[in-house]
């Protein structure tokens, strides 16, 4: 077992960085604001992923998330901030327990393309459902916390960023601590080989189902968290290239490391903001030539440049793969 | 009745240059296991050079018919350039890792094509619709029809007759077949497989880019062009099964179909309908309608 940080050493981290909120220039807060609520659903990606399944549909949960929030507001006047992230992990969580079972018995390729042909549906009715605005959505009023309104735009920001940090770094320690139990060591086991674990009398479809309902999860608060963020909402939230730069955090980051999700989101939002300022129209240019650079001299993720030990004897692991799907010359 | 001929018809005609698309796609997969979400891309890339060129015709005041020939030509040429270009410079680097990581690689480049289609073409929409009049006016069981429309269907049911012709027909179709079947066998039968991956990734984006040349004179050229289609020709080579000729002809008329039905009948459920049948063909046939089912190893 890799030694890690201990929870009570990362609850600190959180509160530091929640504190360091408060020095922070406005743009700073509303970018960190984003980057966190995107590392939360590439977390759900990651979690997934480590039964060796890629979701190219989280967007379905995003939105979900993000609609059933953005109605509950609009309908009943739920303004606080907590409660929609609640709400929102809620919906996804409805929807992820609904398609989990129902998908968990695809891989690879043909799992990610259900995924996607899902939030697609979505995204399909969305478009055409005038009730919820069609293809312009709709707003939602300003957020507030524990009774508090906040008027002035600079605490707003930093509310919106003090519980998105706090969500997702609670959600971070929760999944390293999953990753560490018997459950996400079985999910890694799915990964390398589900027969193999089905036949040691455990359920590969069961493991596959409940990791993806956390992932539906995490989609759905993030859903809130974007829908606080912009007070606005389309159905982009469901469409697929959404969905691929989801994906796109989840690879920057690898499944090694938690912290390494939290670092790559920031740094693709950063990538973004400055290439917005230097380059404008070209940042998918400049995302693309950087996804295939990680891809390319980081195969296992930016998580791999801090993390170096023993996982590193396993590349041949890596071989073996490749001479399973026939050595390419 | 003839409401229903409208449906068939408007079908066939979505369903002839979806089925070009489709083709290229489930043949890139087939030979190079790679899910190729840039081959929207290649498409509009087609789409935008057809453009140009036919703009450049017409302000020599040729006819549109050295227009619509001049088109062919040159996106056949440039996208087969670039098709090279990138399974030899790109693509190549990255063999031997995981399906899903060759997908990423694929979006990695559909998002760069994104924006240099843009920084050439600019973000307002292009027209080219001087050969869209070459076949004037066909009459049809009493309905009027654009005959550039309808020459469309035999264009595409030659196309898919000519690969069904090569890859079971002749020497080179069978060796594609054999690298398809077993790569592994192939190289120790001396086959290059190199080359196979080569040429076939290089007639995939052919195949996308021609599409895009045929149906540019109907269309407007706008960015968002590549991600329509791409997120078509998914469902239609999922609904047939990746990597069949059949399987890509039956899921193109299936979408056309879906999608000319939907059109006349409930335009608000287009999308809707078309992944909803993909949805249904994933959940009771996983592996589309036209795959057999394969052994793995334990």
């Amino acid at each position: 077992m890799r030694k890690g940080l201990h929870p009570l050493v990362m609850i600190a981290l959180i509160a530091m960085v929640t504190l360091a909120g408060r020095a922070l220039p406005t743009w700073t807060l509303s970018l960190a604001t984003i980057a966190a609520s995107n590392a939360l659903i590439a977390l759900g990606i990651v979690v997934l992923a480590r039964t060796g399944n890629v979701s190219f549909g989280q967007g379905l949960f995003f939105a979900a998330g993000g609609y059933g929030v953005a109605l509950i507001a609009n309908t009943w006047g739920l303004t606080d901030a907590m409660a929609q992230v609640i709400v929102g992990a809620a919906c996804g969580g409805l929807l992820g327990l609904v398609i989990g079972p129902l998908i968990a018995r695809y891989s690879g390729i043909f799992f990610g393309m259900l995924t996607l042909a899902l939030s697609m549906v979505f995204y399909g009715a969305l478009v055409k459902s005038t009730a919820l605005g069609g293809s312009d959505g709709f707003n939602v009023g300003r957020p507030s916390l524990f009774g508090m309104s906040f008027t002035d735009p600079r605490e707003a920001d930093f509310m919106l960023y003090a519980v998105s940090v706090i969500v997702t770094g609670f959600a971070g320690i929760a999944a390293t601590i999953l990753f560490r139990s018997e459950f996400g060591l079985a999910s890694l086991a799915v990964r390398e080989n589900n027969l193999r674990v089905e036949y040691l009398g455990l359920s590969a479809n069961r493991i596959i189902s409940i990791n993806f309902l956390i992932a539906a999860i995490f989609a759905g608060a993030s859903g809130a968290f974007a829908l606080m963020a912009q007070r606005h909402i389309d159905p982009q939230f469901a469409y697929w290239t959404t969905s691929g730069e989801f994906v796109f955090v989840a690879v920057l980051a690898g499944n090694q490391s938690v912290a390494a999700v939290f670092v790559a989101s920031m740094a693709l939002e950063l990538v973004r903001s400055f290439s917005n300022l230097y380059l404008p129209n070209t940042w998918q240019l400049v995302l693309g030539v950087f996804l295939l650079g990680v891809i390319l001299f980081l195969p296992r993720g930016i998580g791999s440049l801090w993390i170096r030990d023993r996982r590193k004897r396993r590349i041949p692991a890596a071989a073996t793969l490749t001479a399973e799907r026939g050595a390419a010359p | 009745m003839n409401f229903f001929l409208t449906i068939v018809l408007d079908g066939l005609i979505q369903a002839s240059w979806l089925f070009i698309v489709a083709l290229g796609l489930t043949l890139v997969f087939g030979v190079l296991k790679i899910l190729n979400i840039a081959h929207g891309s290649f498409y509009a890339l087609g789409a935008y050079i057809a453009a140009t060129v036919v703009t450049m015709v017409a302000a020599r005041s040729l006819p549109p018919s050295v227009g619509f020939v001049a088109m062919l030509l040159s996106v056949a040429l440039i996208a087969s350039a670039v098709g090279l270009l990138l399974e030899r410079g790109l693509l190549k680097m990255f063999y031997g890792r995981d399906e899903v990581v060759l997908l990423l690689v694929t979006y990695a480049v559909f998002l760069i094509l994104e924006d240099v289609t843009k920084l050439i073409w600019g973000v307002n929409p292009i027209y080219a619709t001087q050969p869209y009049e070459l076949f004037g006016n066909i009459e049809f069981a009493g309905l009027y029809y654009v005959g550039y429309d309808l020459v469309l269907i035999p264009i595409s049911a030659l196309i898919g007759f000519a690969i069904w012709f090569g890859l079971n027909r002749t020497v080179i179709g069978k060796i594609v077949l054999a690298v398809i079947h077993n790569e592994e066998m192939s190289v120790s039968m001396g086959v290059r497989v190199n080359r196979v991956y080569a040429v076939a990734f290089a007639f995939g984006v052919l195949l996308a880019a021609l599409a895009g040349a045929l149906t540019a004179p109907k269309i407007s050229m706008q960015p968002g062009l590549s991600s329509d289609v791409i997120i078509l020709s998914f469902a239609i080579v999922v609904i047939g099964g990746l990597g069949s000729v059949e399987g890509a002809a039956v899921g193109a008329i299936l979408v056309g179909l879906a999608r000319a039905a939907s059109v006349h009948l409930m335009p608000q459920a287009e999308l809707f309908m078309i992944y909803l049948i993909m949805a249904a063909v994933l959940m009771f046939r996983p592996e589309g309608l036209f795959k057999r089912e394969t052994a793995r190893r334990i």
